[in-house]
């Protein structure tokens, strides 16, 4: 099993942190991954993005330029990744943020206002790891178990508040049938 | 995953560092590695080690040429265009005979360049870099253990030989994150008689020093110096060769290219291309006599790298030209991808 990940959005959105959560959800389901984010000026409001490989199989490049599954949080996110997903990719794509849709047909996307769903609940910083919980639900990257054992990993002891707010996020993500 | 945490690669060789007995970190912020400075400020000043942000970064080469000098386990890291800077500090280390370890995580140049990954300080690390007749032990990892492993590998060959070592990692090497295992490290207690330290009346002082001017001493130094290069060349080579036992053809890659090219090695095997890779994991020494041997088995090699060209002049060299070497690179922080690699193997396997 290989899957090739990419999560794009605005710097400040969180996208390496939810990337940082899939690897580590991989390395605890004893997957070999790899992580690697964008690291220039964008991570300071332009856009950020990350690369997730998670694979049975020892990891070549960490690079995803062709990913299977893509996590998009801002509209030109989608503008610059769309075309770039392999055919049956799945996309996950933040419907309070970008109005439109999908435009391949060869792609399965999937539409949550996961922003929205986070002001909702009161964890207005954490529409990321809402659209975590929903590529869980949507794709065989990684399964819904002992999560709270891995946000312990990614969460710092300084935050150590903030867990249950990510695990309310996921959870609510993962519910989502839109 | 009980003994293995996600960390960045940046992170990996601070850490290996102090588990190597590196107490002594100076340096200056430069990005993609300045990760590695802000690891070394959280934990130095916990376990009674020096972190120092020098005030530039000839500076820092200069402090770490000090603590050298006093025989303690000192680094320094940097990026491109902070390494060019360090490199009159590099040459009187080297000169003056004594251990350190410096980390380029590269980044594209030439001048200020840009941020993104580069492999295009080959030539200065191998090569020498600053002036005078010497070489650095350079390591260049192609994974986030290895960036720890090769650290600790640095330390104790830099000492074994007293002759400085680079560890030469890149953006993506640095930035990214991957499982690591941080093994505890037998530091071993190495003699070091030449170290000034302070004699207690009780020996003749040392001296710490990179100036001769009577020729034949000088020459005499750089004699006894090349000996021990002569030692390293012949017992410190490490290189992975994957697919190679049946291979007509050889990509030959370091760092993060030979990541990129072992997509493109399974891809064209694929294709039913046989083609393997050699990855150099000491750039120098060069591993010259594998890619000696594989040039009187294969029909021509590919040379992958994030620069313009450099290593693939050593490969020439190395397989006295006896096949051809085609180039597959890009530069100025750009990164080939797997098909550019693949679409390069296939070029070779339909010419040769």
């Amino acid at each position: 099993m290989l899957s090739q990940i990419l999560i794009a959005g605005f710097g400040g959105q969180g996208v390496l942190f939810a990337g940082k959560f899939i690897a580590y959800k991989g390395l605890y389901e004893n997957k070999e991954v790899s992580w690697l984010p964008s690291y220039g000026p964008e991570m300071r409001g332009g856009t950020a993005n990350c690369s997730v490989i998670l694979s049975d199989a020892p990891v070549g490049s960490p690079i995803v330029s062709n990913p299977d599954i893509l996590l998009v949080m801002n509209l030109p996110s989608l503008d610059k990744y769309e075309n770039a997903t392999v055919k049956g990719a799945k996309i996950i794509v933040d419907s309070t943020l970008i109005e439109r849709k999908v435009v391949r047909d060869d792609v399965d996307a999937f539409y949550i206002p996961a922003t929205r769903m986070a002001n909702d609940a009161g964890i207005p910083t954490l529409a990321n790891m809402i659209m975590v919980g929903k590529m869980i639900r949507e794709t065989n990257a990684i399964s819904f178990d002992d999560m709270e054992n891995v946000l312990k990993k990614v969460v710092s002891a300084k935050h150590a508040d903030l867990l249950e707010a990510n695990l309310k996020a996921l959870q609510t993500g993962y519910q989502y049938e839109g | 995953m009980a003994d293995k945490v996600l960390m960045k690669g940046n992170e990996a060789i601070a850490e290996a560092a102090i588990k190597a007995g590196c107490r002594h970190y100076f340096g200056y912020p430069i990005t993609p590695q300045t990760e590695i400075a802000a690891y070394m400020a959280k934990r130095m000043p916990k376990i009674g080690g020096t972190f120092l942000q020098a005030e530039s970064e000839i500076a820092a080469i200069n402090m770490v040429y000090g603590v050298a000098g006093a025989g303690f386990r000192v680094m320094t890291s940097s990026s491109s265009p902070g390494v060019s800077l360090k490199q009159e500090g590099i040459s009187y280390i080297a000169g003056a005979d004594l251990p350190a370890l410096i980390v380029n995580v590269q980044r594209g140049g030439p001048g200020l360049g840009g941020i993104q990954p580069s492999q295009s300080d080959y030539f200065q690390a191998t090569k020498g870099g600053g002036h005078g007749d010497y070489h650095l032990i350079v390591l260049a990892p192609a994974s986030v253990q290895e960036m720890a492993d090769l650290t600790i590998k640095a330390f104790d060959l830099s000492d074994k030989y007293r002759v400085p070592a680079m560890l030469l990692a890149d953006g993506t090497m640095g930035q990214m994150m991957e499982p690591v295992a941080l093994p505890d490290v037998d530091v071993a207690e190495i003699e070091k008689p030449w170290a000034v330290r302070g004699t207690k009346n009780a020996r003749k002082h040392n001296i710490v020093n990179s100036l001769y001017l009577k020729p034949d001493e000088l020459e005499k130094t750089n004699f006894e110096r090349y000996e021990r290069y002569r030692q390293i060349e012949e017992n410190e080579v490490m290189y992975e060769s994957f697919m190679m036992e049946d291979a007509e053809y050889c990509v030959v890659a370091f760092g993060i290219a030979a990541r990129i090219s072992k997509n493109a090695v399974l891809a064209a095997r694929n294709q039913g291309i046989k083609v393997g890779l050699i990855r150099p994991i000491t750039l120098w020494p060069f591993p010259t006599e594998v890619i000696a041997k594989a040039a009187d088995q294969v029909k021509g090699f590919v040379s992958v790298e994030l620069s313009m060209g450099q290593m693939i002049e050593d490969v020439r060299l190395a397989s006295s030209c006896k096949k051809p070497v085609l180039l597959c690179n890009r530069t100025g922080g750009m990164i080939p991808t797997p098909e550019e690699v693949l679409a390069k193997i296939s070029e070779l396997a339909d010419n040769t």
